[in-house]
């Protein structure tokens, strides 16, 4: 039983590994700036826990196979030096391992959400909605609208509460379900949820943040490869939280100039 | 002991009073067992609809429209309705099963008969614990059976739209208030029975018995009991809050300027955030609160199948009180993404990374226990070999997901839902399994049949395996949880993999008939068991299979060692010593 329970963990072991060495379920290609250092995090620690799971389980499968020995007379074995050298050891290379992890992780993480967003960026607003994505464009003037809450409005469209009749501002905020933007260039968003909470995830950009309703947050990133791609909710809203999601398009710059005219023109 | 501590109520008289309304804390630990055993049922057919739904989202499942005519109309489930599903599978296993089963039910059967009490320190108040979580039980439940159909926001439920009521569509009437205050209801149980296993621990060991001797079961269910006297206290106010969000028109939770369905929300002032940070502080510890009384159990276990003590004993129950203390101080690593303050990111990071050095340990301590060990292959010994196995794979996910940065991906995708099912769901189920194994025979007086024990294990760990493993895969190519469908181009490659896992799942959910059935018939057709079968050394092991009313026939043991006198020479030639057997002579 004990060289069954052995080889068994042992396939299940090669199985999951190998399955995840040869990628053959993996993350789409990034496209941001980012990017490339979530996945240098991420390769280094599924290397390192990797090596933590295979040795585990292929000594725990290992010491099982030895326990089924059934000969006479033998006698059951301490493990060598006791449990002292085994909790100092993985106190300092667990330890070892998260000083790294956090060092290197932290700057990871300060470079997408603590640092400030590059002064020139491309300012776009993003509201959240039961079952929906909409973004605002400043317009000619650089100057988004106020928001009022109380017009809000889903059959004349006003998704944002938009007063262009009293506000200037309002009156040239171009208002779309897509988001498109310039390659190359940086963007902050600014989430504001309307109803719930939604999040914004891209798996080619990295990046994921919650909508929180009360809550304006800022978002910011730099796209590097032109295309569509698809932006889904993955914080639970109801119903059609399934089906919540948008596209995003990267665009070379001239083509963004021009599609966003388009856009003003049909406002 | 204390003199006034002898419990003392007589034996009772009447079906009633012994088998229905006792005090006596091994029926009671029975009771929750049932209990447990009912909801984990339910949980798991949930399970079912569930993944046969996400594999084909327009098959039509025979008599589900009985159920709900409004959710499953022609037996096909809406998008509502799997989001039902999902609240209700999660918060059924969460409260039902891993904290009533290896807490409440083990805790209370075993701790008093392991630390040589006649029974609990206040066996009414844990009569009352037990019947409120009926109760609390019972109220979920009722859920399935009231108009716009149960919660749907998830066994989180995330305020706002847990709070704002019907305007956020189907589930959010009566079937999310009843959900609140279901969890209002276990939270006071919870607290009822955490004061029962504290005061029961410090207050009725047996002469001998001091805390250093204590089983490293007794030590978990302890631990465990601490932890939940402080996460169900928060976790009960915060129901509260969002009750009174929801039917007196306070704004705890629900801030100004909502508009949903076209509706200016009557709200200001409360914080959506503030929910999260209250639940999860309640949640994180939860996590430990399901999972310690399963490492006290393989501990507990380990040893007597090994034939040799426990390696380490010291370090384990320094790791428990670690691990206990560490968990709440994590809670916002449920938040990274979350809109909190991005430099608590790190704050809450660092701990959540610290607790694998006590997680490890323990692990290695098991391992360690196994090295040149003389392995009894019973059915608890291989569920203990398993629990080992799953706890690794599980635990190792999580060194991803404790990163904010890798988390920025990974967040709320199926890589957490392999994490966590691994972690706290299948290692903790796996512990209950040990645990009823290796018990059944001292609660029932009958063996249960290894035959069917061993077919059970083997197709649970091989399913598990195949039903777990491929979320990860599934995470790391972005694939979302909580989806009732997959309609994204991205995810439309997925399906598949899906389709995989919901067979496996529904081949592993099959394999537990085989645990139902022995577990019914050993209870009334198993052979005799007698007083110590695996040869423990334990008190539970020191009194008849089943136990008398006052657990030790008037006679309290007098304990004379720790638990972990394995590979000794024992009286007769045995390999072990009792903890309250006399002391041997010595070998000539």
């Amino acid at each position: 039983m004990g060289k069954l329970f052995a080889v068994v963990l042992t396939i299940i072991t090669v199985v999951a590994t190998a399955i995840f060495v040869m990628r053959v379920w993996w993350l789409p290609a990034d496209i941001s700036v980012h990017g490339p250092w979530i996945d240098h995090q991420l390769m280094e620690t599924m290397l390192s826990s990797g090596i933590l799971f295979v040795v585990s389980q292929l000594a725990l499968a290992l010491f099982v196979w030895k326990s089924g020995d059934r000969r006479e007379g033998r006698k059951i074995k301490i493990f060598p030096g006791g449990a002292v050298p085994m909790v100092v050891l993985a106190t300092v290379l667990v330890g070892a391992e998260i000083l790294a992890l956090t060092f290197v992780g932290s700057k990871v993480w300060a470079s997408i959400y603590q640092t400030p967003p590059d002064p020139n960026s491309l300012a776009i607003d993003v509201q959240a909605e039961q079952f929906a994505f909409y973004f605002r464009y400043p317009g000619a003037d650089g100057k988004f609208g106020g928001i009022h809450p109380e017009l809000m409005n889903e059959a004349s469209q006003n998704f944002f509460g938009l007063d262009p009749a009293h506000d200037t501002a309002a009156r040239d905020d171009i208002v779309v379900p897509t988001l498109a933007i310039p390659v190359n260039r940086p963007v902050l968003l600014t989430l504001r949820a309307k109803d719930v909470n939604h999040a914004f995830y891209v798996p080619e950009l990295r990046i994921q943040q919650d909508f929180v309703p009360g809550l304006v947050i800022p978002l910011h990133f730099t796209a590097t490869q032109p295309g569509k791609y698809e932006l889904v909710c993955t914080q639970l809203c109801g119903l059609g939280h399934y089906n919540m999601r948008a596209y995003v398009e990267v665009m070379p710059q001239e083509q963004f100039d021009q599609w966003l005219k388009q856009q003003a023109a049909q406002q | 002991m204390h003199e006034a501590a002898v419990h003392p109520h007589a034996p009772p008289q009447g079906f009633l009073r012994t088998h229905v309304f006792s005090v006596d804390h091994k029926v009671i630990g029975k009771q929750y067992l049932d209990l447990a055993l009912v909801a984990v049922c339910t949980g798991m057919v949930l399970s079912w609809l569930m993944r046969l739904h996400l594999a084909w989202p327009t098959a039509a499942i025979p008599g589900l429209d009985k159920l709900s005519p409004n959710g499953a109309a022609g037996g096909v489930i809406t998008p509502e309705y799997y989001l039902s599903l999902m609240t209700m599978h999660g918060t059924i296993m969460v409260f039902f099963v891993l904290t009533t089963a290896p807490f409440a039910g083990f805790g209370n059967y075993f701790l008093p008969l392991q630390v040589g009490a006649e029974d609990m320190a206040f066996p009414r108040i844990n009569m009352t614990s037990f019947w409120v979580t009926l109760v609390a039980f019972l109220v979920l439940i009722s859920s399935f059976f009231v108009a716009d159909g149960p919660a749907l926001s998830g066994w989180t439920a995330y305020a706002p739209l847990s709070a704002v009521g019907k305007d956020a569509g189907p589930g959010q009437g009566l079937g999310q208030t009843l959900w609140a205050i279901s969890i209002a209801i276990f939270c006071v149980a919870q607290l009822l029975g955490a004061l029962n296993f504290i005061a029961t621990t410090l207050d009725l060991r047996t002469k001998g018995m001091s805390l250093a001797r204590m089983p490293f079961s007794t030590w978990a269910w302890f631990i465990t009991a601490v932890i939940g006297l402080i996460a169900f206290a928060v976790l009960m106010p915060a129901c509260i809050l969002l009750i009174l969000d929801r039917v007196a028109g306070t704004s705890f939770f629900i801030p100004s300027g909502l508009v949903i369905s076209d509706r200016l929300q009557p709200h200001s002032g409360g914080s959506p955030l503030l929910w999260q940070h209250l639940f999860w502080f309640f949640g994180h510890p939860e996590v430990y609160i399901a999972i310690l009384p399963g490492f006290g159990i393989i501990s507990h276990i380990l040893p007597v199948f090994a034939r040799k003590p426990l390696l380490g004993p010291r370090a384990m129950i320094g790791c428990l009180i670690a691990i206990a203390f560490l968990s709440y101080t994590v809670w916002g690593h449920h938040m990274f993404l979350s809109g909190m303050n991005p430099f608590s990111a790190t704050l809450f990071s660092v701990p959540t990374l610290i607790i694998t050095i006590p997680a490890t340990i323990v692990t290695l301590l098991w391992i360690g226990t196994i090295y040149g060990a003389k392995l009894r292959f019973t059915t608890p010994a291989l569920f203990c070999l398993g629990f080992v196995s799953v706890f690794v794979s599980g635990g190792i996910s999580g060194f991803f997901l404790a990163q904010p940065s890798i988390d920025t991906y990974l967040h709320g995708t199926y890589f957490v839902v392999g994490h966590f099912h691994f972690v706290m769901g299948v290692a903790a189920m796996f512990g209950i399994f040990a645990g009823t194994y290796f018990w059944f025979p001292k609660m029932f007086g009958r063996m249960m049949n290894e035959t069917l024990g061993k077919w059970h294990f083997w197709l649970t760990f091989i399913g598990v395996y195949c039903v777990f493993m491929p979320m990860h895969y599934l995470g790391l190519a972005g694939n979302v949880r909580r989806y009732s469908a997959f309609t994204d181009d991205y995810l439309k490659p997925l399906i598949p993999l899906h389709r995989f896992i919901t067979i496996a799942a529904l081949f592993t959910g099959a394999a537990q008939l085989i645990f139902l059935f022995n577990l019914i018939r050993s209870r009334f057709r198993g052979p005799k068991a007698p007083d110590n079968p695996w040869e423990a050394t334990t008190l539970e092991w020191a009194t008849t299979s089943p136990p008398p009313f006052d657990n030790f026939g008037g006679k309290p043991p007098v304990v004379q060692r720790g638990p972990n006198e394995y590979g000794v020479a024992g009286a007769g030639g045995a390999d072990y010593l009792m903890q309250a057997a006399p002391e041997p002579a010595p070998a000539r």
